[in-house]
Order: structure tokens, then C-alpha cells, then sequence
């Protein structure tokens, strides 16, 4: 239609641009065809769920029976059942063992690996440390869930030097079931840390250090001017991976737990799965569905922007 | 000089301590594989009279020839498929830049952080409208819209840096957009193709949550599913179930080693760019 329009365009010149414009169009229609079938199966099976899930998350539902609207109730019960509102506060707790840890005990082990280790053993270590980010999160649950367990490898250190007061089914335990859940969480995810700091760190121009040495800057003086600064892309991509980890942590806890013992270890991955197929809540579920994806978004943004920001000054 | 020496001593015991911690699950697990079937082995101990043998029995009970078929069954309903999409959105979202690309990209990009545990539910009621709960495509067809985002997204930055020149080149040559694309781009495109291709296999291999509540039966699910299955049956024979992750994890630990450049690269560009 608009190109038989600016045809009739009496000016030579303009002609042609109308024959440009024509055939860029078509290449826009045909650009879009590219798109459209991984538009076709993301709508099918990533946007249309979210638009059910939400609103499922506004009726009462057994799944099986006619549905009946529910307004926000299911959201006011998120909001208010203490049971519900301690699994979101584990979540928050699993990122300071699942981000935490692997950032900290990352940026340590990637500065030494840049100042005090020679190439090989450097290398080595990284293949060895990215190892859990490899094998299934299921087999790191068996793995740890049997290395925590009274009879497993950490019970059997404690004993073998003296502190058998300490120890204990460590998952089976109240006060130490979801740190233990953490550590396996930050098992897994301080290769993947590890490696992305200290190729960061490689990156970071040495005669920055050479400079803070010849002005008499210590190793600490050092980390906190320049690596730091220099590392504000990747760990804030640290971050990002681990908090999404954290949030959305199904897999080791499942195995490793069930979200016992009581609700110590229950996560809101592993609420939702039990809402909605086993006590058949699946309006409720829903709603802590939606409330964790806008959790997630939540969190996620702030250091998106933080990481931004710094990227401009 | 001494101080130097010293220090690098201790960052050296560093590595090495953090290197023990990582593989003492791993170590626990292989040494425990070895006792006897059905009995508790203490800790990381080797036992007396090494039971290779677990390796074949937890192959056997766990029907684990089916699961390994099951498995690469799905892998190979999703990866190629998935790359695909992903590189001709990717293509023409990165180097044809088609008007309003930005508005799908952006749709794209907020998919990157969306916890599968968000849309598990629709997603089940979805599959068994469809008539396919229980079957490996219950897993396959998920997985693929669910791999749309990250795949789009590390296809469209390989394509942003492609060479415009190479493009016109092709155009006055009388290239049709799809000869473009097929004859120049993709075959520039292998090793982020390959890097894509590793880690969404990786990722398909060791999916738990689709295969759980989507499959539930371990002869169609993954391997990720299987093995939480067998935890279920044998999770007191620590000897037979040690031996059947360690079976389990064999071949992605095999895929790591081999192809570990493109592993490590893969997944810190990803997640760079993620």
C-alpha cells in the first residue's frame, strides 16, 4: 500500500527511493519469517503459560473441578500465611550461601590464583572447581546429601579429630538443614564464579598495577582501587546467576531434603510443586508462582542498574 | 624474596584445599560405589574387596540402556531444533536488524531470568490438553520455547559483530536472504553454534523439574529425572545408588573434559551476556 503510494511520486529520485523502500520492506517480512518460528514456540510455551499462570493465580482450583473466581484472596494468603511467607524467607537465606559464598571465597581464590600460582596449577584448579556446574544438580544432592549424612565423610573428619560433640545428620538437623542445603548450592556455583572473576581479572590492564605499586599501595590497597572496580561487569553477572540460583533453587533441595525436616529446608520452587500436584491448590499455587517470578525480576534489576551505572561514570 | 616464596606456598595450599572440597563428594561417591550392595559404608574409606560389579547391577536395576536412549532421544529432539530457531531469529534480529526486532529481543530477554518453577503449572495442564503428558515430547516441546531466550540471545550477539561487507558482497552477487544466510552466515557461525549446541545438550541432559512433573515414568524422562527415580527406589542402597549417579554423570563429565575450551568459554560468554 505505502510503497504504490510514494511510486507515484513524480521526482526521479524519488522513484527510486520508493523502489529501495520496497524492497527493504521486503526484506523486513522476510527478516520476520526468520524470527517467527522461535517467536512461535517461546509464545506457545514460555509467554502463554505466564499469562495462565497468573490467571490461574485469581481462582480457587483443584484442578480437576470447575474453577471459581477468587479475586486476590490467593494473594493475601501468600502475603499473610506464615508458613508461606517463612519458604520466601528461605529463598532470601539461600542467597547468602548461594551468592555470597561463591563471590567471596571467588574473588579470594581467583587473586590468588593471578598473583601467587603458576599457569598450570591455575588451570588445573579451574577445571577441577567448574567441575559441579557440569554434572546434574540431582547427582550433586545424592553426592552431598550422603557426604552429610551421620555415616558420610564430614561426620567421620569430626570424629576423627575429636569433635564428635559436632556432629551430625546435618540435613536431618533443625538449626543447620538449610545452611547445609546453601553449602551444596555454593558448591555448585563457585567454579562458574571462580573462572568468570579471574578471566575479569585478566583483562584488567597490569600497568594499573604496576602503577599502584611504584605509589606504595599494599595487596588490600590494590584489590580495593583496582580489582574491584575493574571486576564491576562480572561480578555483578556473579551475582545476577546466583541470586536467580538461589530463588529458584527445585533440584538439590528436592533430592537432598523434600523441604524437611518440618518446613526448614521448603523453598518456594519446591511450594509450588507441592501446592499444585500434590494438595491440588493450584490457584495458590499460582500465586506464589507469579509472586516469584516478579521476586526474581525485583532482585534482579537493582544490580543490572548498579553494574550500568558504574559502567558509564 | 622469602615473602614471595611464602606466599605463593600458601596460595598454592589454597587451591589445592579448594580443589580437595570440590571433588570429596565425587570421591565419596566413587569409593562408596565400591562396598558391598546394600551395606553402609563408612565415610570415604576403600573397601576391602572392591565391588566393580555395582557398576553393571545399578546399569541393570535401574533399566538404566532404556533411560541412556530416553535420554539422548530427547536431547536429540531439542537441541538441533532449538539451534535452528535460535539462529535464524538470531540472524535476522542481529544482522538483518528488521524493524521493531528491539520489541521481540526485549521479549526475549525477560524470558533469561524466568524460574521454570514459575510456569510448571500451566505447562502441565498445556501438555495434557495437548495429549502428550507422559511422552518424551511432553519434555521436548517445553523445552524448546523455554530454550528460545538464551539461544536468540547468544545467536544475535554472534550475528551483531558478523561482517556487513561480506553481506553486500553476497546482495550484488545476487544472493536471495536465504542463500545469505545458509551459504555465508551459518557456516561462519560453527563455533558459536557449537558452544550453543554443548550447553544446551548439557542443559537437556541434566533437566529435573519438565522431566518430574511432565513424565514422572524414567524410561521417557531425562537423565536428571532417572537418576531422582532410582534416589527414590535405592536411596538406602548408598553402594548401588552411588554407582548409578556416578553412571549417570559419567557422560557429561566426559563431554566437559572433551570439549572443555568451548565449555568454559560457552558458559562465561553466556552468562556474560546473560
Amino acid at each position: 500500500m505505502l510503497s504504490s503510494i510514494s511510486e507515484t511520486t513524480p521526482r526521479a529520485t524519488g522513484a527510486l527511493r520508493a523502489l529501495t523502500n520496497k524492497r527493504a520492506r521486503g526484506l523486513h517480512l522476510q527478516g520476520w519469517l526468520f524470527v517467527l518460528p522461535a517467536l512461535a514456540a517461546y509464545a506457545a510455551f514460555v509467554l502463554w503459560p505466564i499469562v495462565q499462570v497468573v490467571r490461574y493465580s485469581f481462582y480457587n482450583w483443584d484442578g480437576v473441578a470447575a474453577a471459581r473466581w477468587a479475586g486476590l484472596a490467593n494473594y493475601g494468603t501468600v502475603f499473610s500465611n506464615n508458613q508461606l511467607l517463612t519458604v520466601i524467607g528461605h529463598a532470601f537465606e539461600l542467597i547468602l550461601f548461594f551468592s555470597g559464598i561463591p563471590v567471596v571465597l571467588g574473588l579470594a581464590t581467583a587473586t590468588v590464583m593471578r598473583r601467587f600460582v603458576t599457569g598450570r596449577l591455575s588451570s588445573v584448579a579451574r577445571t577441577v572447581l567448574f567441575l559441579p556446574q557440569v554434572i546434574p544438580l540431582v547427582a550433586a544432592g545424592i553426592a552431598w546429601s550422603w557426604m552429610m549424612s551421620t555415616t558420610g565423610a564430614i561426620d567421620e573428619v569430626l570424629n576423627n579429630v575429636g569433635l564428635r560433640s559436632l556432629s551430625r545428620s546435618w540435613l536431618g538437623d533443625f538449626g543447620t538443614a538449610l545452611p547445609a542445603v546453601g553449602v551444596i548450592g555454593a558448591w555448585v556455583l563457585l567454579g562458574l564464579c571462580t573462572v568468570l572473576l579471574s578471566a575479569g581479572m585478566s583483562k584488567i590492564d597490569a600497568t594499573l598495577y604496576e602503577a599502584a605499586q611504584l605509589d606504595g599501595a599494599g595487596p588490600f590497597r590494590e584489590f580495593v582501587s583496582i580489582t574491584l572496580p575493574g571486576l564491576r561487569q562480572e561480578i555483578s553477572v556473579c551475582v545476577t546467576v546466583t541470586v536467580i540460583a538461589a530463588l529458584s533453587a527445585f533440584d538439590i533441595v528436592y533430592i537432598s531434603t523434600v523441604g524437611g525436616p518440618g518446613f526448614a529446608t521448603m523453598v518456594p520452587g519446591l511450594e509450588i510443586y507441592q501446592l499444585a500436584f500434590l494438595n491440588r491448590q493450584v490457584g495458590l499455587a499460582s500465586a506464589l508462582a507469579v509472586v516469584l517470578m516478579a521476586l526474581v525480576i525485583i532482585c534482579i534489576l537493582p544490580i543490572q542498574w548498579a553494574a550500568r551505572r558504574g559502567d558509564q561514570q | 624474596m622469602i615473602v614471595a616464596r611464602r606466599n605463593s606456598l600458601m596460595g598454592t595450599g589454597f587451591l589445592v584445599a579448594l580443589m580437595v572440597v570440590t571433588l570429596l563428594p565425587l570421591v565419596s561417591m566413587f569409593t562408596s560405589a565400591l562396598f558391598p550392595s546394600g551395606t553402609y559404608p563408612l565415610g570415604i574409606s576403600w573397601p576391602a574387596h572392591p565391588h566393580w560389579d555395582n557398576f553393571v547391577k545399578a546399569f541393570q536395576t535401574a533399566q538404566m540402556g532404556t533411560m541412556l536412549q530416553s535420554s539422548i532421544a530427547i536431547v536429540a529432539g531439542v537441541v538441533p531444533v532449538s539451534l535452528l530457531m535460535a539462529t535464524l531469529a538470531g540472524f535476522a534480529l542481529g544482522h538483518l536488524r528488521v524493524r521493531g526486532g528491539q520489541i521481540a529481543f526485549l521479549l526475549f530477554v525477560l524470558g533469561l531470568t524466568l524460574p521454570y518453577e514459575g510456569i510448571i503449572v500451566p505447562l502441565y495442564y498445556e501438555v495434557r490438553h495437548m495429549g502428550l503428558l507422559g511422552s518424551r515430547w511432553a519434555i521436548i516441546l517445553p523445552l524448546i520455547g523455554l530454550f528460545m531466550p538464551f539461544g536468540v540471545y547468544w545467536m544475535r550477539a554472534h550475528f551483531v559483530n558478523a561482517p556487513r561487507e561480506l553481506s553486500e558482497a553476497a546482495r550484488v552477487d545476487g544472493a536471495t536472504t536465504w542463500q545469505l544466510f545458509w551459504r555465508v552466515h551459518v557456516p561462519l557461525a560453527r563455533p558459536a553454534l557449537t558452544s550453543l549446541g554443548i550447553l544446551l545438550s548439557v542443559w537437556t541432559w541434566n533437566q529435573f523439574l519438565l522431566s518430574l512433573v511432565l513424565v514422572e515414568s524414567p524410561t521417557n524422562g531425562t537423565m536428571a529425572g532417572s537418576l531422582a527415580a532410582f534416589q527414590g527406589q535405592y536411596g538406602t542402597n548408598i553402594p548401588l545408588l552411588s554407582a548409578g549417579s556416578l553412571l549417570i554423570l559419567m557422560p557429561t563429565i566426559m563431554l566437559f573434559i572433551v570439549f572443555q575450551r568451548h565449555f568454559v568459554t560457552a558458559l562465561l560468554q553466556g552468562s556474560l551476556k546473560g
